[in-house]
Formats: C-alpha cells, sequence, structure tokens
C-alpha cells in the first residue's frame, strides 16, 4: 500500500520564478490497486510520480509503503520496493547494453549483487520466454544491443523488465506518450496484461483522458500540486471524457482550449 | 628499426595498453573524463620505485603501487560523487595534488632502479635475454588484466558499473547505487594505470616526477586508434581493440622517431602524440561526412 501524507515541495523558493509544485498532496493506494493520474500540465503529476520514486527530494510530507518510511530514502534504495518505466522509452533501459543484459540488471533491482555472472543460462531460458509473450521476435535476439530496437519495442522491454521482481508499487510515467497510437496501444495492453498476472499496486499518469478513464480501477485528477478528484466504483463507471473535461475546467475556472491535447 | 628498438616499442606498448584499459573504463564504460592517469602513472612508479630502493620485495611494491593507484581514483570519483565537483575539475584537482605526493613518496625528483630487483629480472629464466622476456612477461600480464575485466564486467556488479555510465538514472531505478558504482570504476580504472607506472618504472630504470606528462592523452590515443582499426560495442572485442590501438600506437611513434629523413627527435614525442589523436578524432567524422551520414 502506497500511503502519501501532505507533500510539498516548492521550486525556486524566495524568487520570483518561485512554483509550489506540490500543495498538500496526500494520496492512498490500497494493495492491488490500478489507479489512473491526470492533470493539466504543471499541475504537479510528473513531480508527484518523481517524489515518489526519490528522484525529487520534497521539502515536507511523509511517503510510506507498506508502512515503511521511504520519504528520506535515494531513489536505488526504494527500487526494492517500487519499479518503474519511463516516459521516454530510451530512458528505461541501457542503449549499450544487450537486451539480455538489461533484463538481468533488472532480474537483480533492490537486491545485492555479487560478483557471479549476471547472465546465467537458465534466467536467460526466463527472459525468452518472457520475450516470446510479446510477440516481437525478441526472444531471437537476446544478445543484440537493446539500442537497435525501436521505442515500442523498448518500452515492451521495459514492462518485462518492471515485473521481473516482485515490487510493491508500480510507477507508470506517461509511458505510451512517446509512442505511435498502434504502438502505444499495443503497450497499454501489455501494461493491463502483466499488471493483472502479477497483481501490482500501479500508480500510472497519463496524459489521455480516455487512457485514464478505461484502464484502472480508480481516476485521480491533479491540479496545482492537490488532488482535486479522486473517483473509483460505480462512480467513474458512468464517467465519461466530457464529465472529465468539464470538471477541469470546473477547477481550473477557465475554458479549455486546448482539446486536443486532452482528448488525444 | 633493429629487433631491439621493435621489441622495446612492443613493450612500452604493452605497458601503456594497461593504461589505455583503464582509460577504456573511465571515458568509455563510466564516461567519466579523467585526468587522475597523469597522477595515478607517476604515482604507481614512484610507490614501486621507492618500495624497492628501499629493499621491499618487488612484487609486494607493484601491488601496493596498484593499490595506490585504486585509492588515488577512488578519491577522484569521490570528489565528484560526494563533493558534487564537476568530472573533469574533480580529476585534475586529483592530478596536481598527486604531483605533490609523488614528491613527497620519493622524496626526491627521481628514483633510479640500476642494480635493484624487479619483478622483470626477479622471473628472467637464464635461457632469454632481458629485452625478450620483458615483453613476453608483458603479454601475459596483459592478456590476465584482459580475460580478467572480460569476466568482470559480465557480473552482476561489472553490469552495474556499465550500466551506470550507460544510463544512471535507469541504473537508479534499478537499485544501482550509481555513487559507489562510480567510485569502484574509478579505483578500477586507476589501479590498472598505478600498475602500468610500476611496470614502467622497473623497465625503464626508475620513476620519475615528469614521467606521468601525457599518461592521458596516450591513453586517449590507444584507445581511439584501437576503436578505429577494431570497431566494436562487444566488451571483449573492445578490450582486444584498446590493447592493439596502444601497440600500434607505440610502432607509430617509434618508427616516426626512428626515421632520420622526418627528422623527429625523441623531446617531439607529446607533439607527434598531439597530432595523432588529432586526426584519429577528426577522421571518422570526415569519414561519416564523406559517406553522406550524419557526422558525429
Amino acid at each position: 500500500m502506497l500511503n502519501v501524507q501532505d507533500l510539498r515541495l516548492t521550486f525556486n523558493p524566495g524568487t520570483p520564478i518561485e512554483t509550489q509544485a506540490l500543495r498538500g498532496m496526500s494520496l492512498e493506494i490500497p494493495t492491488g490497486q490500478f489507479v489512473t493520474v491526470i492533470g493539466s500540465n504543471g499541475a504537479g503529476k510528473s513531480t508527484f510520480l518523481n517524489a515518489v520514486s526519490g528522484e525529487q527530494k520534497v521539502d515536507s510530507g511523509r511517503i510510506e509503503i507498506d508502512g515503511i518510511d521511504m520519504t528520506r530514502q535515494p531513489v536505488w534504495a526504494r527500487a526494492r520496493h517500487v519499479a518503474r518505466v519511463f516516459q521516454d522509452p530510451l530512458a528505461g533501459t541501457c542503449e549499450d547494453l544487450t537486451i539480455e543484459e538489461n533484463m538481468a540488471l533488472a532480474s537483480m533491482r533492490g537486491e545485492r549483487r555479487g560478483f557471479s555472472f549476471a547472465v546465467k543460462p537458465a534466467l536467460r531460458e526466463e527472459f525468452r520466454a518472457q520475450l516470446s509473450t510479446l510477440g516481437l521476435g525478441l526472444e531471437s535476439r537476446l544478445s543484440d544491443r537493446i539500442g537497435l530496437l525501436s521505442g515500442g519495442q523498448r518500452q515492451a522491454v521495459s514492462l518485462l523488465m518492471a515485473a521481473l521482481r516482485p515490487s510493491r508499487l508500480l510507477l507508470l510515467d506517461e509511458h505510451t506518450a512517446a509512442l505511435d497510437p498502434r504502438t502505444a496501444a499495443f503497450v497499454l495492453e501489455l501494461t493491463v496484461r502483466i499488471v493483472a498476472e502479477h497483481k501490482l499496486t500501479t500508480m500510472m499518469v497519463t496524459h489521455s483522458m480516455r487512457q485514464a478513464l478505461d484502464v484502472g480501477q480508480r481516476t485521480v485528477m491533479l491540479h496545482q500540486g492537490r488532488v482535486v478528484l479522486d473517483v473509483a466504483g460505480e462512480e467513474r463507471e458512468g464517467l465519461d471524457v466530457h464529465h472529465l473535461l468539464a470538471m477541469f475546467e470546473k477547477v481550473r475556472g477557465e475554458e479549455i482550449d486546448d482539446d486536443k491535447l486532452l482528448l488525444s | 628499426m633493429s629487433l631491439y628498438t621493435l621489441l622495446g616499442a612492443l613493450e612500452i606498448g604493452l605497458i601503456f595498453s594497461l593504461v589505455a584499459l583503464g582509460v577504456y573504463i573511465s571515458f568509455r564504460l563510466l564516461r567519466f573524463p579523467d585526468l587522475t592517469v597523469d597522477g595515478s602513472f607517476p604515482l604507481g612508479g614512484a610507490v614501486a620505485a621507492t618500495m624497492i630502493a628501499a629493499g621491499q620485495d618487488p612484487f609486494t611494491a607493484t601491488i601496493a603501487a596498484t593499490l595506490a593507484g585504486a585509492a588515488a581514483g577512488m578519491i577522484t570519483g569521490w570528489l565528484n560523487v560526494r563533493l558534487k565537483i564537476m568530472d573533469l575539475l574533480a580529476s585534475i584537482l586529483m592530478m596536481i595534488a598527486l604531483y605533490s605526493i609523488n614528491l613527497r613518496i620519493m622524496g626526491k625528483p627521481n628514483v633510479p632502479l640500476i642494480m635493484e630487483p624487479t619483478v622483470f629480472n626477479l622471473l628472467q629464466p637464464e635461457a632469454l635475454v632481458d629485452y625478450v622476456f620483458r615483453p613476453l612477461l608483458l603479454v601475459l600480464i596483459v592478456i590476465v588484466v584482459k580475460l580478467g575485466l572480460d569476466a568482470y564486467f559480465s557480473t552482476q556488479t561489472g553490469l552495474a558499473i556499465r550500466a551506470t555510465g550507460s544510463n544512471a538514472r535507469m541504473a537508479r531505478a534499478q537499485g544501482v547505487n550509481t555513487g559507489l558504482a562510480v567510485l569502484a570504476g574509478m579505483a578500477l580504472s586507476n589501479a590498472l594505470v598505478g600498475l602500468a607506472g610500476a611496470l614502467f618504472a622497473q623497465t625503464q630504470g626508475g620513476a620519475d616526477i615528469s614521467m606521468g606528462v601525457g599518461t592521458i592523452v596516450i591513453g586517449l590515443a590507444a584507445v581511439i586508434v584501437g576503436e578505429s582499426l577494431l570497431p566494436s560495442r562487444k566488451l571483449y572485442l573492445a578490450t582486444i581493440a584498446v590493447i592493439v590501438g596502444a601497440i600500434v600506437y607505440r610502432f607509430f611513434i617509434a618508427v616516426a622517431l626512428n626515421s632520420d629523413f622526418i627528422g623527429l627527435q625523441a623531446q617531439d614525442l607529446n607533439l607527434v602524440t598531439a597530432l595523432l589523436v588529432t586526426v584519429a578524432l577528426v577522421v571518422p567524422r570526415l569519414r561519416a561526412h564523406w559517406s553522406g551520414r550524419k557526422g558525429g
């Protein structure tokens, strides 16, 4: 279970460009729940995700995962409990390493790394089996550099990598945003499958309202560094993109003219 | 060019292939532009020569020199990781600090090793002359180091170091303590350079405070020459390329300095090196330009 209490963070305090990115953000995600997070640009989605992963230190507040206080832990220490897929398909894998080396790295996420060989035959077979579920033909390219793969393929491998070790929380940071629509649909489908298979507690940030309502069990809307809408169950079932848009407008108190961005 | 000169070039080439492997680890694997080597090379020489001159066993002295190099690399890494000093600057600071430290260790600008035992003359069999045996022993050392590095960088920790250099953000997200990985990589890199310095002092008749000048450029030259001769992203091929690069580079220098008609002398070594590195850096870009691809 993720338990975030009253996170506050101000960028460039005391300067003319002071920005309050998080203003008392609180959110609880019960174990096994799949939550989608939406919000306009600057609502604090990415900052919030980075705060949970540890990439961004916060001014105050508390982040707990299954009762363990993570607030002051560095990224690499949290990695034991938190798996992550980045928005940029190039960010989640090491382009200089081979597919199997990348997967070997992820298969030791949060574990003590020793002096035994990273890629052992048994592990290689496991990777091959995992990759074949993608149906991309990657199972025969284990020793290819991952830099040779397309963005969509790399994102699919990143998802597999995130599930190689058990984790208490999976963070997805607009991980389909940089992909073409077909590949994005494929990666999203894969996400839903992997999350269900491993019963992962998941927080997915997305820029697409459609996506936010279609996948997961609960949708949270952020605005000005706070949760302004939190829907689940029947209430969420009845929601449509138009409803969300209307709520968006309400909280922003202004017309949203760039519907394309929000509806995509 | 005589056989003697040739074997001499091979000998120095092999010693500098250790430097080149160290430079490959810092510049290529960790992407840490590390000038510490200009200080850790003479540090290795200073430690080894001083200990041997004081009557210590040459093997112990060589190991101590290697560890001294590792410590120097670790301090550079620490300056960067913990004190957040820019990588290049951190290594320059360590380099100039080592100049004083090396003088302190030797107590004078040079420590000659003329009659003293070295790892080379202790191991030398009766049947072989010294200038044949030295390159032979060095070949063995270089092969052992190369295979050791290949193996290490395929282990879990070795892979973590490579990931840190390639994509630190991803490495952290996979639970790699990237700060520690940089320290370990820098220690390994400079340990090899310290070892090279110790072997250099034992083959060249002693350690000298100025023996480190331009080490980084020579190491980098070897890496670049090797990469253009044998371009490969596979680690075990890349390490071969770097070793070959160091030896080829040394032969090139020997030919240049021994051809009277060019009129070059020993003091032109660094100028020739600088020119060679410049050419090696520019040629791949020109080649890409000529073949119509994007340069870079």
